[in-house]
């Protein structure tokens, strides 16, 4: 079905519209875990994004306040304009919002669930494994970049021993690149 | 005794208020003004919407704000929490996205967002390193983990399948440990 509709609607836009609703129900753990998937598609398979565009979204998005799922929004407007990021939002968030609903009004006395806890803690290394790989496709464009890399590093020491406020960090990186510190020349 | 939203727009505007002040992570924030401040749910019942709202697929926050919402207004209610969730930050931040188009030339910017960027990895394998500190219990988790790396980062292979090949077994192995009496995951509180 969803390949026939492609023959008959060739645009670009249905296709990333497509594309993200079917993501939609994959996103476990939240919507960074997606990061390699939509990596994949918009910059290696379909040259919508160049890497520093698709890492600056995601950039953008936690330099900026709500759910971190706004990435997936700066992706869709830097890949195609309103109706990009109109295209991504809605289809990352229907399906799930749908099931959200629905399972919502089944199981509300149900959270202590042996399968409710199986999935949460059986998906749980699936999900730090792809928050490092999304770690790792979104450096390969700095090998080599000593000075990026170790201030990435340094990041992620921070995050995962201290209580730093992600803005302050983000910040910072601003003032760090913004002065020139990165550049290798 | 909780209390309950006024209407549709006190539903819209509260959640509006919680992303507003959610940098990096909105769910702190949304237990502080939910149960403590609006008080219209309990701990124990923010802990176990919140626990579906983990297991379902989708960002933790944005399931959360569905049921809250879907929970006093029906679907409205669901579309209004959504809609005051995201609504405003999308403005923002396609703000933010619009002034570095328009700047994307200068150098500056490049510089700035080249900073920002390599922080933004930085703090996504920060996130991941503190989960993964509570995962003792699931020793073969550290072999799935291993491999869908792998398979994503190394090789490229596309999350559908990966998540089929190893999210899948993943989640029947750990259903089949607990009901044998596995302990209690530190992930879980």
């Amino acid at each position: 079905m969803v390949r026939s509709a492609h023959l008959m609607m060739h645009s670009p836009l249905f296709d990333l519209l497509i594309h993200f609703l079917m993501l939609s129900l994959l996103a476990t753990g939240g919507a960074i875990t997606l990061a390699p998937e939509m990596h994949r598609y918009m910059v290696t398979e379909m040259g919508l994004l160049s890497d520093a565009q698709f890492t600056a979204s995601i950039a953008i998005a936690q330099a900026a306040p709500g759910p971190n799922i706004l990435f997936v929004t700066v992706l869709g407007w830097q890949a195609m304009g309103p109706m990009g990021a109109l295209a991504t939002t809605a289809g990352v968030l229907i399906p799930s919002a749908g099931l959200a609903v629905m399972v919502n009004r089944i199981s509300r006395q149900h959270s202590d669930a042996a399968w409710m806890r199986a999935l949460r803690q059986g998906l749980a290394p699936v999900v730090i494994a792809l928050m490092l790989a999304t770690t790792w496709i979104l450096s390969e464009q700095w090998w080599g970049e000593f000075r990026i890399l170790a201030l990435a590093v340094v990041s992620a020491a921070l995050v995962a021993t201290t209580r730093l406020p992600p803005l302050a960090m983000i910040l910072a990186g601003a003032l760090i690149g913004g002065l020139g510190l990165l550049d290798s020349v | 005794m909780t209390e309950t939203p006024r209407s549709l727009s006190d539903l819209f505007w509260t959640f509006t208020r919680m992303a507003l002040q959610g940098f990096g992570g909105v769910l702190p924030i949304a237990e502080r003004i939910l149960v403590h401040r609006r008080q219209w749910m309990t701990a124990k019942d923010f802990v176990e919407t919140l626990a579906i709202a983990q297991a379902l697929p989708g960002p933790n926050i944005v399931n959360l704000s569905l049921m809250v919402g879907d929970r006093f207004f029906g679907v409205r209610g669901a579309a209004m929490a959504l809609a005051g969730m995201m609504l405003l930050p999308i403005v923002l931040v396609l703000g933010l996205t619009v002034l570095y188009q328009v700047t994307a030339d200068l150098e500056i910017t490049r510089r700035m967002l080249l900073g920002m960027s390599a922080v933004s990895v930085g703090l996504i394998a920060g996130m991941g390193l503190r989960l993964a500190r509570t995962q003792g219990h699931f020793r073969a988790g550290w072999l799935i983990g291993a491999a869908v790396f792998l398979l994503v980062a190394i090789l490229h292979k596309p999350l559908g399948m990966v998540l089929l090949a190893f999210g899948l077994p993943a989640v029947v192995l750990r259903w089949w440990q607990l009901k044998n009496g596995a302990q209690r995951s530190s992930y879980d509180a």
